[in-house]
């Protein structure tokens, strides 16, 4: 099996994404410190911001793309026990990502893009920004056709067997890239890049911004679909048990699929330009995306019981004591389910149409999201990592000891740094600054949750390193691992017979169709039809 | 009647949880519904272009229009540039308990302004103008602060918003 496995081309991904990660972790330690003045000398908002820029780019485009990318080349391979559909484009995408990456880091890195990671039209940063993001984005397109061939070839090679849940996922999460990063590629492509090269003179912001927004929001649950696919596929056989339903799994998936494109407008409540009715629409859709969320919850709490008992749990609560809490795969779980219930509740202030007022553009957001993204999804970057390593190089993990204490102080050091930017917010915070000019009465309110978001960021670089450190030494580990296969958990109930629509995918990209159609057709076309007036480039 | 789950959902238990997680979504978007529409909240969503880089051209922009004026029907309309690094003009006093409609347009960039602990906040995109309205119940010395990265300056930019007991007026200072 080993030969058709695709080890190196997922771990020289999944390398650079961590690489990204542990840069990115140092930019964070540097913008907790400089952006409460706490020491004048660092006060400098062109660093901040570059930081910032930095950051953005490193944490939600670089590590995300190279880690779904690597884990869904080896999940794709294990689960299907397939050679990869084409191993030297496979490369190239990769190479295109890298490439893409080192072009976009020279403007980023000498301040020439300090626009955030959202762009912000009409802010212009350097055309080897745009490109670089280009290029990237291209890259993992490679990786989403590689996935839709290999389940195509897969069940052409197996007719009427069913999927694996694993892959189906991924495959899932593949197609949903492809669609949403559409939003954003048409933004650059035909916004941004002719624009500071200077080949058109203006952009309408408010086409850019809503083109992003068809991105925003459904490339957070790119980022977060290994996740999902670890806690169903990879997390009840390593606590123990069993995948409490490989059905419901699929049905969250699909819905994950459908609803999370169609409702970016959430993203510009706040914004002039799109009338209410539109954002009341992609409002109810928001709602609709937590319903497989809530049913993931169920799912993996039932499959983490299931093994609890198997080991001997009784009682109500008695199960969880016995869950094996010394395996970095289950503690990561836990400890990501309550990040995303924490996180949750706050989303859902967000993802309200009037309630979001309060808190838009506060601190309150950059909790909410570090939270479940740098929370709830990078945790289980983290296990999928210590899980996949040791299959991977074929060398038992350095130390688990290490791995577990990691994963405590990640998720000790994300609610330190969040839950008081959440108090931040409703202080009226604004998110995105680099130092507080302000009132007196709000600099001296807002200073005990500052100095606790420094604690929680010292905590956060100290976990990443050691996350790095383990990873690097397992490759020299003398002793070899002894089971080099991914175990995929079984399902409780055996799958007797799969309806045709949970195993493929054509009916549900003709609904996204659709839905995309009704919900972004008049809102894109509008900016055709209104007499608008674009922007010229400003610098920073 | 069969419960159309079966199909794909074999335990009972299962089924009862999707059943409430669809309801919670339903109930909370419902919710969220009849209180926008019975009470008219809506988040400011006003589709009204201008050209941002010929501000002072236009009537309502123009330097001399800008601030606090009273409407006929006692409401009130304050007319604002958000230009990089301030709000102009950069005092505005308006009366409490008075509805306050702001006109915004950007003279550069993008802005967004928040006036912590209200409920006044918009997003100001170049290209177009947005519109909010609200009141001020409560008294006092407020901040509009400038809540998105518009340049190296952004951190400073912010301006001063007074609210003064009704029986007080409230003029354009």
């Amino acid at each position: 099996m080993s030969q058709s496995r695709a080890a190196g081309l997922s771990l020289a991904s999944m390398w650079v994404g961590f690489i990204a990660f542990a840069a990115a972790a140092l930019l964070g330690l540097y913008q907790v410190i400089e952006r409460i003045d706490l020491i004048p000398g660092l006060k400098s908002p062109a660093l901040y911001f570059g930081s910032v820029s930095t950051h953005g780019v490193l944490m939600g485009f670089v590590l995300t793309t190279f880690l779904v990318m690597g884990y869904g080349y080896y999940t794709a391979t294990t689960s299907l026990r397939q050679e990869l559909w084409n191993k030297p484009l496979a490369w190239f995408g990769f190479w295109l990502c890298v490439i893409g990456v080192l072009l976009a880091a020279g403007p980023l890195l000498t301040g020439n893009a300090s626009v955030l990671y959202t762009f912000y039209p009409p802010l212009k940063a350097h055309p080897a920004f745009y490109i670089g993001a280009t290029l990237l984005v291209v890259g993992s397109w490679v990786w989403c056709l590689e996935m839709v061939m290999m389940m195509t070839t897969w069940k052409k090679a197996h007719p009427g067997e069913t999927v694996p849940l694993a892959m189906y996922g991924t495959t899932a999460n593949a197609i949903l890239w492809f669609i949403t990063s559409l939003g954003v590629a048409s933004e650059v492509l035909f916004q941004l890049i002719p624009w500071s090269l200077g080949l058109i003179e203006t952009v309408d912001v408010g086409l850019a911004r809503t083109l992003f927004s068809w991105t925003l929001h459904a490339i957070v649950y790119f980022w977060l679909f290994p996740a999902y696919i670890a806690l169903y596929t990879l997390l009840p056989r390593a606590a123990g048990g069993r995948l409490f339903s490989d059905h419901m799994g699929r049905v969250a998936f699909i819905m994950l699929l459908v609803f999370s494109v169609p409702i970016g407008f959430h993203h510009l409540y706040m914004d002039p330009f799109q009338a209410a009715g539109w954002k009341f629409l992609h409002m109810t859709g928001t709602f609709m995306v937590a319903v497989p969320t809530l049913i993931t919850g169920f799912t993996i709490i039932a499959s983490l019981e299931i093994a609890g008992r198997l080991r001997g749990g009784k009682g109500w609560f008695g199960w969880i004591g016995t869950l094996p809490w010394g395996n970095p795969m289950v503690t990561a779980a836990v400890l990501a389910m309550l990040m995303l219930t924490f996180g949750g509740f706050g989303g859902m202030i967000n993802a309200s149409y009037a309630m979001n007022a309060m808190i838009h553009n506060t601190q309150w957001v950059t909790g909410h999201f570090h939270l479940i993204f740098a929370g709830t999804t990078v945790i289980m970057y983290f296990a999928i990592a210590y899980y996949l390593w040791p299959k991977m190089t074929g060398r038992q993990l350095y130390s688990t000891g290490l791995a577990l204490k990691q994963l405590w102080l990640w998720f000790i050091g994300m609610l330190i740094l969040t839950l008081p930017w959440h108090q931040l917010g409703l202080a009226g915070q604004p998110r995105r600054i680099s130092s507080t000019p302000y009132d007196e009465s709000f600099v001296q309110a807002w200073l005990p949750a500052e100095s606790a978001m420094i604690a929680g960021g010292g905590i956060l670089f100290i976990s990443a390193l050691m996350l790095v450190y383990n990873l690097f030494r397992t490759h020299g580990n003398g002793q070899a691992e002894t089971n080099p296969e991914v175990e995929y958990a079984e399902p409780v109930h055996a799958i007797v017979r799969m309806p045709r629509l949970m195993n493929s995918f054509g009916f549900w990209c003709l609904l996204v169709l659709v839905y995309m159609i009704a919900s972004y057709g008049y809102p894109i076309a509008q900016f055709f039809l209104l007499d608008t007036h674009g922007t010229v480039p400003w610098s920073i | 009647m069969a419960d159309p789950l079966k199909s794909i959902c074999e335990d009972p238990l299962e089924r009862k949880w999707v059943w409430i997680s669809l309801a919670l979504a339903v109930v909370m978007a419902g919710m969220l519904g009849y209180y926008a529409v019975a009470s008219n909240i809506h988040p400011p969503s006003n589709v009204e272009t201008i050209d941002s880089s010929r501000l002072h051209l236009t009537e309502e922009f123009a330097e001399d229009n800008l601030g606090v004026k009273t409407n006929d029907d006692g409401s009130l309309t304050v007319t604002l540039v958000a230009a990089r690094y301030g709000f102009y003009p950069p005092r505005i006093e308006v009366p409490a308990d008075t509805r306050v409609t702001f006109r915004i347009a950007s003279a550069d960039v993008l802005h967004g302004v928040h006036v912590p602990f209200t409920n006044m906040t918009t997003m100001i995109v170049p290209g177009y103008i947005s519109e909010v309205t609200t009141l001020f119940p409560q008294t006092g010395e407020f901040s509009l602060l400038c809540n998105e990265y518009c340049g190296l300056g952004h951190d400073s930019m912010w301006s001063r918003l007074v609210v003064v007991a009704k029986s007080a007026g409230g003029e354009a200072s």
